[in-house]
C-alpha cells in the first residue's frame, strides 16, 4: 500500500474515532471494559515495537554484549525511569550507542 | 473584545504550557520521519492528515521497517482508539453545536487539547461561547505541531547520515513507556507485549506487532479487573 493511502485511511479513521461519540451523543456509551483496556494500549503497542528493535538489531536475535542497541536501550530505560525526560532519554541512548560503536570497532 | 474571542484566547493561554512540551516533540518527529524514509512532503503532511503524535512516530517506525500498509493502518487505529474516550467525554458539552463545528473540533481533538478543555468545561459547564475555548486550545496546538514538524524536517536534513538516527525512534518510545510503568497491570502489559513480540517475531507482515499489542492490552485489563 502506498504511504499516501496509508496516511489518508489512517487519518480518516483517526478523525472518525474523534468524531464518533461527539456525533453519536446520547445514542452510544463506551463500555467499561473498553475504557479500562484503552489505558494499556500505549505500553502494549510501544513495548511490542521496542523489544524486537533491541533484541533483533539486524534481523537476527542478538543476546550478547556485542548487541550495542540492547545495551544502549537498557541505559535509556534507566534514564527514562529516573529523569522522566524525553530529550535526555534520547540523548543518553544515542550517546551510549555511538560510544559503544566506536569502542567495538 | 467579543465573548467568543475572549474564550478563544483563554483556550490558547490554557494550552500554552503544553505547547512548550509539544514543540521539541514535533521537531523530533519531523527529523525522524525524514530519516525513516518518508519524503519531506509526506513527513510534513502526516502532521495535518493524521495529526496524532504517537501514531505518527509509530508510522515512521513501521515505514522504516517496511511493514505492509494494512498493518500500519491497523496500528494507527489501535494507538488512536483512546480518542473515542475524549470524544465521549466532551460530547455532552458540544451537543448543541452545528455539524460543522462538531467536525472541526473533532479534527482538533488531541490529548493536549482535551486536557485543558475538559477541566474548563467541568468547572464552568456549557456557555454560548464555550466551544471557542476548545478551538483556541486545539488550533494553537495544531499550529505549533505544523511549525515544529517543519523545523524538525529542516534540521533533520542537516544531520550527518552516518549517525544511527533510526535508533532515536525506539528511544522515543522508551521515553514514553517507562515513566508510565507505575503499577503491576501496566508493567505486566508492557512485559507480555514485549514477550509476545519476540515469540511472534517471525510471523509475516509484522503481524507479531498486532498480536503482541493485543496480548499486552488483554493482560493489563485482566490484571486490573482482578484487583
Amino acid at each position: 500500500m502506498n504511504i499516501w493511502l496509508v496516511m489518508l485511511i489512517g487519518g480518516l479513521l483517526t478523525f472518525g474515532m474523534r468524531f464518533s461519540l461527539i456525533f453519536l451523543f446520547g445514542r452510544f456509551e463506551v463500555p467499561e471494559t473498553m475504557r479500562k483496556a484503552l489505558h494499556y494500549v500505549p505500553p502494549a503497542v510501544l513495548s511490542a515495537i521496542i523489544v524486537p528493535e533491541l533484541l533483533y538489531p539486524s534481523g537476527s536475535l542478538g543476546l550478547s554484549f556485542g548487541n550495542t542497541r540492547l545495551l544502549a536501550g537498557i541505559i535509556a530505560m534507566l534514564v527514562a525511569w529516573y529523569t522522566k525526560n524525553t530529550l535526555l532519554t534520547i540523548l543518553a541512548g544515542m550517546a551510549v550507542l555511538i560510544i559503544l560503536k566506536i569502542f567495538y570497532t | 473584545m467579543s465573548e467568543s474571542r475572549k474564550a478563544f484566547w483563554s483556550g490558547v493561554r490554557a494550552e500554552f504550557p503544553l505547547l512548550v512540551g509539544v514543540f521539541p516533540f514535533g521537531m523530533i518527529y519531523g527529523a525522524l520521519a525524514l530519516n525513516a524514509g518518508l519524503s519531506t512532503l509526506a513527513s510534513q503532511l502526516m502532521s495535518s492528515i493524521v495529526f496524532a503524535g504517537s501514531s505518527q512516530f509509530v508510522t515512521a517506525q513501521l515505514v522504516h521497517d517496511a511493514a505492509p500498509g494494512f498493518v500500519i493502518v491497523l496500528t494507527i487505529v489501535v494507538v488512536n482508539l483512546r480518542h473515542m474516550l475524549y470524544s465521549a467525554s466532551l460530547a455532552p458539552y458540544l451537543k448543541n453545536l452545528s455539524l460543522k463545528w462538531k467536525a472541526l473540533l473533532s479534527y482538533l481533538l488531541t490529548d493536549e487539547a482535551y486536557a485543558p478543555s475538559i477541566l474548563k468545561y467541568e468547572e464552568e459547564g456549557i456557555t454560548p461561547v464555550s466551544h471557542w475555548f476548545l478551538l483556541g486550545a486545539g488550533f494553537s496546538l495544531w499550529f505549533i505541531w505544523q511549525i515544529s514538524t517543519a523545523l524538525g524536517i529542516f534540521l533533520g536534513a542537516t544531520i550527518p547520515k552516518d549517525l544511527p538516527l533510526d535508533f532515536a525512534l525506539p528511544l522515543t518510545f522508551i521515553a514514553m513507556v517507562v515513566p508510565a510503568l507505575k503499577n503491576r497491570p501496566m508493567i505486566a502489559a508492557a512485559l507480555s507485549a514485549g514477550l509476545v513480540a519476540v515469540l511472534a517475531y517471525s510471523l509475516p507482515f509484522k503481524l507479531g506487532l498486532i498480536l503482541a499489542a493485543l496480548a499486552g492490552i488483554t493482560v493489563g485489563t485482566i490484571l486490573e479487573n482482578k484487583k
